[in-house]
């Protein structure tokens, strides 16, 4: 048998062959050829290797070197280098992918890098439908801490050291919480769980339930030890089926473990937790509300005091923590609440989960520690606004009892003093980033809607109050705004906050006011010129063509749907408006910019 | 399942370590998709399904799939972590079910990762 001094294995298989083997072998024959080395060389046609995506692919032996993706171009170099000088030819090598250069270290992306995780410690990393990969990740070792090396009030002494702060918008001090409630007298008590969230564009609760309801669970445990309860409810909406399921599953599970139930990990103590699933009334949210739906009834705020502390779930002394509160606790009497402490800023310690949504690169789920700046999360963890001619106008913090927070307010630390004092609220975590396409005048009344609706109606003030202001803002992006308008707004405003019932009327007309304090020019633009700046208010706007934009291609033309378009080749086009629906239609099909 | 002490915390522990640890559990790859609600809406569970398919296909033994919640990143679902003894772990982002086949049988049968798809190596803690 004839003996080759080179064998070149070229690729034959389906996928290089697509990809031009064919034409590489015979250029690699014509060309072996004619260097006068076809008794030398052997050039064979192999069977897939398996890296199709590279193809074609060859290997040259008996040096064993690997070329990837060849070109029938290429041969004439690979050949004269690699066969006749014995320099194989590096550009056509295989780049190997695991290097730094081309995958990033996930801590080297901004959007993790910027991030530090308590309540969300296990995201993404245990299963969590399975129990004992949460106790692998030390779950339930604080509760064993909590059972039987602590005393309730060590207990609460840890929290009120660690400086927590409800987390479902208020801020109120978690250890004094809890403290308050284990003063309380009585034989029964409760601990819930608030997991009806309902601000539009938040979803922390839901993530945190779904990725490790054990955390709430445990946490929610601890409390029980601390107060002196036995029972506990979960309140969570039936809109989150995923949530609801998982928790049911690990309720179950700590069961079965004794985790729950009578005589939790042998120690004597009792407690058990139930999931009471909600319609979906944003009131329910509210406390007295949420506790008088749990009883079985319609779900209507009451006044306080007495507070739940004292008087809570079918009067007995309740304490009620938002999910986020309660993921927080297991590592606090883990870990010490000077240890939580350490982290934040004077009056906001430890981190704070947000939902980032809107016109941000990264949606998602952040958690920082306090004292970071919302342009950091806005910018390093969240990429900046995705549209380039875009520009950030404004972020809304806390939902629709929030306000939004203008740019020349974005280094506001995360800090619940401190983002009051611009006029928002820390809230639930809620984040909505605005570019300038965005019409904050139709923003609050986007805001003004939803609390009209979400109402309950016990009271006057919320319930007609902010139907009055909605009437007002609908005028107002419909362009029959009266000078007299924002007036009027001012005077109710104030009326509605200071008496109303509960939290829902009482911030409701905050988006107005803060939309007021910052954006008043836009308001009156919208009154006073019938404009509106961020040309989203579809009845304030006139369309019109642009004629030194205009490209004369007639496409606005064919695609107005009511013949509002006139045009002729070589001539610019015109809307009319008496016939025109303000569809947007021409706006949107131009590509030129050329309407007006 | 008796009800646990103390002291079987500790066991739990180290039997699940052991059990999910790529190094003692005789598995040498772990692949996790991340089904929160986002993951789940973005077509998570045919990526699920499809590993699976791929896994029973190659009758192989020392692949672990599981699942896990949302890591965060909403934006980049499905996101999929491939975990292989003694290496880091891969994040593929905006995965869907060619990809998914082609990431089980190229990286986890293989070893060749994905970079065209990947978001990043390492975890967050």
């Amino acid at each position: 048998m004839k003996r080759f001094r080179q064998h070149m294995l070229i690729c034959g298989g389906t996928g290089c062959q697509a990809a031009g083997s064919v034409a590489v072998k015979d250029a690699l024959v014509k060309e072996i050829a004619k260097q006068g080395m076809a008794d030398e060389v052997a050039v064979v046609e192999t069977g897939c290797n398996g890296f199709c995506a590279m193809g074609p692919v060859m290997v040259v032996y008996p040096e064993g070197t690997f070329y990837v993706a060849l070109e029938e171009k290429d041969i004439p170099e690979l050949v004269s280098e690699h066969i006749v000088k014995g320099r194989p030819v590096e550009r056509l090598f295989y780049k190997e992918p695991k290097t730094k250069e081309v995958i990033p270290d996930m801590l080297d992306i901004p959007f993790f890098a910027h991030q530090q995780l308590i309540a969300l410690k296990n995201r993404g990393i245990l299963d969590a439908e399975s129990i004992d990969e949460y106790i692998a990740r030390d779950g339930y070792k604080a509760l064993a801490k909590a059972l039987t090396e602590m005393t309730p009030e060590q207990i609460i002494a840890e929290v009120k050291t660690s400086g927590l702060r409800g987390r479902g918008g208020a801020g109120f001090p978690t250890g004094l919480k809890w403290e308050f409630c284990s003063k309380s007298a009585g034989e029964v008590k409760y601990v819930l769980c608030n997991a009806d969230e309902g601000d539009p564009g938040a979803f922390m609760d839901r993530s945190i339930l779904e990725a490790d309801p054990h955390s709430v669970v445990e946490g929610m445990t601890i409390a029980a030890k601390a107060i002196g309860s036995h029972e506990g409810y979960v309140y969570c909406r039936a809109e989150y089926p995923l949530a609801v399921y998982r928790l049911q599953l690990a309720i179950e599970q700590a069961r079965e473990y004794g985790l729950l139930g009578d005589n939790i990990l042998d120690t004597g103590f009792a407690f058990d937790l139930h999931i009471y699933q909600g319609a979906g009334a944003f009131v329910c949210g509210e406390e007295t509300a949420l506790m008088r739906s749990i009883e079985g009834k319609r779900g209507m705020p009451r006044p306080r005091p007495p507070f739940p502390a004292v008087a809570g779930l079918w009067n007995r002394p309740t304490v009620l923590n938002n999910v986020e509160t309660w993921a927080n606790i297991p590592q606090i009497i883990q870990n010490g609440g000077a240890w939580y402490a350490a982290i934040g800023t004077e009056g906001s310690k430890g981190t704070k989960v947000f939902a980032l949504t809107g016109h941000v690169n990264n949606i998602g789920l952040v958690e920082v520690p306090m004292g970071t700046s919302l342009r950091s999360i806005i910018y390093d963890i969240g990429g900046g606004i995705p549209k380039k001619h875009r520009k950030f106008k404004a972020v809304q913090l806390g939902g629709p009892s929030g306000g939004c927070v203008p740019e020349a307010h974005l280094d506001t630390l995360c800090d619940y003093e401190a983002i009051a004092k611009v006029g928002a609220i820390m809230g639930s975590g809620g984040m909505i980033v605005m570019d300038d396409s965005t019409c904050m005048v139709d923003m609050a009344r986007f805001f003004m809607d939803f609390v009209q609706e979400e109402s309950c109606g016990k009271c006057t003030p919320c319930r007609e109050g902010t139907r009055r202001m909605l009437q007002i803002l609908e005028k107002i992006v419909e362009g029959h705004g009266e000078p007299g308008d924002l007036d009027t707004l001012e005077e109710l405003a104030p009326m509605i906050q200071t008496s109303s019932l509960c939290g829902l009327g009482q911030t409701g007309p905050n988006p107005v006011l803060s939309t007021l304090r910052y954006f008043r020019h836009e308001y009156e633009a919208h009154i006073h010129d019938k404009k509106c700046p961020a040309k989203s208010c579809v009845a304030l706007l006139e369309f019109k063509v642009n004629e030194e934009k205009c490209k004369q291609c007639g496409l606005c033309f064919k695609n107005c749907p009511v013949d509002a378009i006139t045009w002729e080749k070589k001539q610019p086009a015109a809307i009319h408006l008496d016939k025109c629906i303000k569809c947007k239609t021409c706006f949107e099909n131009c590509k030129f910019d050329a309407i007006d | 399942m008796a009800k646990l002490k103390i002291s079987d915390l500790a066991k739990i522990k180290e039997q699940v370590t052991a059990s999910t640890s790529l190094r003692e559990g005789g598995a040498s790859v772990k692949v996790t998709v991340h089904m929160g609600t986002c993951g789940i809406a973005s077509g998570a569970r045919t990526v699920l399904n499809a590993v699976m398919d791929e896994l029973e296909k190659s009758a192989r033994k020392d692949v672990i799939i599981t699942t896990s919640g949302c890591m965060g990143l909403c934006s980049a679902e499905p996101l999929v972590t491939v975990e292989k003894l003694g290496e880091e772990p891969i994040k593929y982002s905006y995965v869907d079910d060619p990809k998914m086949r082609q990431i089980f049988n190229r990286h986890v049968l293989e070893g060749e990762i994905q970079t065209q798809w990947v978001l990043a190596k390492g975890s967050e803690q």
